[in-house]
């Protein structure tokens, strides 16, 4: 029997007593359902030999999420929340194992909504090979938080010989994406519903440890890889360029973005190369095993519309430039602040 | 994408870039400098940019890139008026987005809102009149911004406003004109512009007329151009064949939005809410008399400007700056003393930079600050 159902989170579900002994029992070890959680240890633990057999060496990351509608088509902050830290860990090449759960709850917020959110949580974390084992959950006075933020850390194994770093990218190399750019900055704005356009965009929110194995298969020596989230496809490009010294020539009618997406910058003004993705990764590879690479990404579900986007020059060292496909070149630089739509 | 494609087509882009070369090549034995085209249109400038057009231009022809951008000329004073209002314990600021980052003497809006006022960003007059139906407790601002195109949403919102009565809505109004202020770059002692690519999307609401006397009196020609990359290629094609068949004429090349007498419904909204100022004060430019617009007495409730007190503040353009001097084409961005060292797209200075449709910004994001040396 469900003591929390349609109930709304309160401050006494932070305070450390029976109340917040419930909301985690019946909310986060039943909703995660991982052996180590379960324990209700002050941490996690985890063998270091097992761990061993996958890899030479680990790897950690952690990024908060605090996106505004909390509930988009195609996703919502929990599966960004597994999403986003498990794609942090896969494109240094390894093996995302464990998470953690970190969440700052508005008082008043719904536990109805925040069960939603807990489940969305497991079936992405068991979708991407990965278990949360370890938590924390503070409750915030009305206002002091937007409903709901969410934090959560990644530990994975590094297997041996893999080494993908941002300033290995040389000249000859051939910069690949794994499909359209600018659905989930599209998602968001159009979810915010500012606009009342027709059309929905769902966002492209999905983990890539698995189309990254199949990649690391076929081409163990990938030079560079990352995932285009905040500040886009642009903005990676840069950080290659800049950490290898060399430039990056792009092709922009060779990079895909999807109609719905081009409408909705050309209406506003934006650029969808800065437009943020969640499930999209840029890599550098040499050029001798790029078609075969492609070749791989295209069959697997989070690759089908891979593509070759250009090609890595020794100058000018540091600059991205854009072929804009119309006769004329231009550098794409990184954003100064946020992109903000303009007048006319 | 339909409508949008087919002004992007590269075939047809290198058909006119061909035939704009051979007419070049005609014109330059007569030539003694290279000829000075300016597109006075922000939107144009982003065009321009965003496609490369500029590289495919022979070196006899030179774009400058003109005062049309109203996030640009937005003076100092008129930013901090604007935190002024916004940091009003009962107003909700609202304002276009690229607005928000403009530098005030004090602060941006974006700084004001970081500390603590209430500002929000809008895509149209209408959703700061919708805030307004939402909060009868707070008083709405929005801030009235651009040329004649903006002008008649504007007016329509007003309009609306007082249709339905809604007493905390209000128009902080920074609208400006378009023919004064090409007026009084023809005007200046130093200008040496040879020709125009005009503003289409201000064409279509005033129509072609107003712009008759810039080929009658000052014998420039120009042409009402499209913001896609082919409108302006097309643009600069018909500029040149002017120059060639030894005409000087208004010619308009976006019939497609352009009707040559403009929007009259438009125009009478504008007509019934606003009149001209004696004079409006630009960032880079100075002064320029009868180059903006406030809103009639019988709008006053609406008037921010009269329910509020605005100071009016005026803040000299910083001395170092030489924006007046790119905007008429006298020198380029990287002739500037401070440009891509002092003022740069972070801390701009000078209105130029602020914005990307701005001239020096747009140079700098581009990759031009090492042609300096």
């Amino acid at each position: 029997m469900s003591k929390l159902k349609g109930k709304t989170i309160t401050l006494a579900h932070g305070a450390g007593g029976k109340a917040m002994r419930d909301l985690i029992d019946e909310v986060f070890v039943s909703g995660f359902d991982s052996p180590e959680l379960s324990l209700l240890e002050d941490q996690a633990r985890f063998d270091l030999a097992a761990l061993c057999r996958h890899g030479d060496r680990l790897a950690m990351t952690t990024d908060s999420y605090v996106v505004d509608p909390l509930f988009f088509p195609g996703g919502d902050i929990g599966k960004l929340a597994v999403t986003g830290t498990v794609n942090d860990l896969a494109v240094g090449g390894a093996t995302p194992r464990y998470l953690s759960c970190g969440m700052i709850i508005e008082e008043g917020f719904s536990v109805d909504e925040l069960m939603r959110v807990v489940a969305s949580m497991k079936a992405t974390a068991d979708a991407a090979g990965v278990r949360i084992v370890t938590g924390d959950t503070k409750v915030v006075h009305k206002g002091a938080a937007d409903k709901l933020f969410i934090n959560t850390a990644g530990i994975g194994v590094i297997p041996e010989g893999c080494h993908i770093v941002a300033s290995r990218a040389e000249p000859g190399d051939v910069v690949i994406i794994n499909g359209h750019v600018g659905d989930h900055g599209a998602a968001i704005v159009d979810a915010r519903g500012e606009l009342a356009l027709e059309t929905t965009i769902e966002t492209d929110c999905q983990p890539l440890q698995g189309l990254i194995a199949a990649m690391l298969e076929t081409c163990p020596d990938i030079h560079c890889m990352r995932d285009a989230t905040r500040g886009g496809v642009a903005t990676v490009l840069n950080e290659f360029a800049s950490s290898s010294g060399v430039a990056i020539r792009v092709e922009y009618q060779a990079i895909p973005v999807r109609e719905e997406v081009r409408g909705i910058c050309e209406i506003l003004g934006l650029d969808p190369l800065y437009l943020a993705n969640e499930g999209k990764l840029i890599a550098v590879v040499p050029p001798e095993q790029a078609e075969a690479l492609l070749a791989v990404m295209q069959a697997h579900p989070a690759g089908r519309g891979s593509a070759i986007i250009g090609s890595v020059e020794a100058a000018p060292q540091g600059r991205v430039i854009l072929v804009t496909g119309f006769g004329g070149d231009r550098i794409l630089d990184m954003l100064v602040g946020e992109q903000l739509p303009r007048i006319c | 994408m339909k409508f949008v494609d087919e002004f992007r087509d590269t075939e047809k882009a290198q058909s006119l870039q061909r035939e704009i070369h051979a007419i070049a090549t005609r014109l330059e034995r007569n030539q003694t400098r290279p000829l000075q085209l300016m597109e006075f249109c922000g939107g144009h400038t982003h065009t321009i940019f965003r496609y490369g057009i500029e590289q495919m231009l022979p070196d006899s022809i030179e774009m400058v890139h003109g005062p049309g951008c109203p996030v640009c000329v937005l003076p100092m004073g008129r930013v901090d008026d604007c935190v002024a209002l916004a940091e009003r314990p009962e107003v909700i600021f609202t304002t276009f987005g690229d607005a928000m980052r403009v530098p005030g003497s004090r602060k941006s809006l974006l700084q004001a809102k970081a500390d603590g006022a209430d500002v929000r960003m809008t895509y149209s007059p209408m959703d700061a009149l919708n805030l307004a139906r939402q909060h009868p407790d707070r008083e709405v601002i929005f801030f009235g911004l651009g040329f004649e195109t903006t002008m008649p949403s504007t007016a329509l919102t007003v309009l609306q406003a007082r249709r339905e009565g809604i007493s905390n809505f209000s128009l902080f109004c920074n609208h400006i004109t378009t023919v004064p202020t090409i007026k009084a770059v023809l005007d200046s002692p130093d200008m040496m512009i040879d020709g125009f690519l005009g503003p289409g999307h201000v064409a279509m609401v005033i129509g072609e007329r107003p712009f008759q006397f810039i080929a009658l009196d000052y014998h420039k020609p120009l042409v009402i151009t499209g913001f896609e990359p082919l409108d302006i290629l097309q643009s600069l094609w018909m500029l040149l064949k002017q120059f060639d068949e030894g005409r000087c004429e208004v010619e308009n090349q976006y019939r497609r939005i352009v009707p040559a007498e403009g929007n009259t419904a438009a125009l009478g909204a504008i007509g019934e809410v606003f009149e001209v100022r004696e004079f409006f004060e630009w960032r880079g430019l100075g002064s320029i008399d009868h180059s903006g617009v406030k809103m009639k007495d019988a709008f006053a409730d609406f008037d921010a400007e009269k329910k509020f007190p605005v100071e009016n503040l005026k803040i000299a353009d910083p001395k170092s700056c030489q924006c007046g001097e790119v905007v008429k084409g006298v020198i380029k961005p990287w002739d500037c003393k401070i440009f891509g060292t002092v003022c740069n797209p972070e801390n701009p200075m000078g209105a130029l930079m602020v914005s990307s449709e701005g001239a020096c910004a747009a140079y700098y994001n581009n990759g031009y600050e090492k042609k300096r040396a």
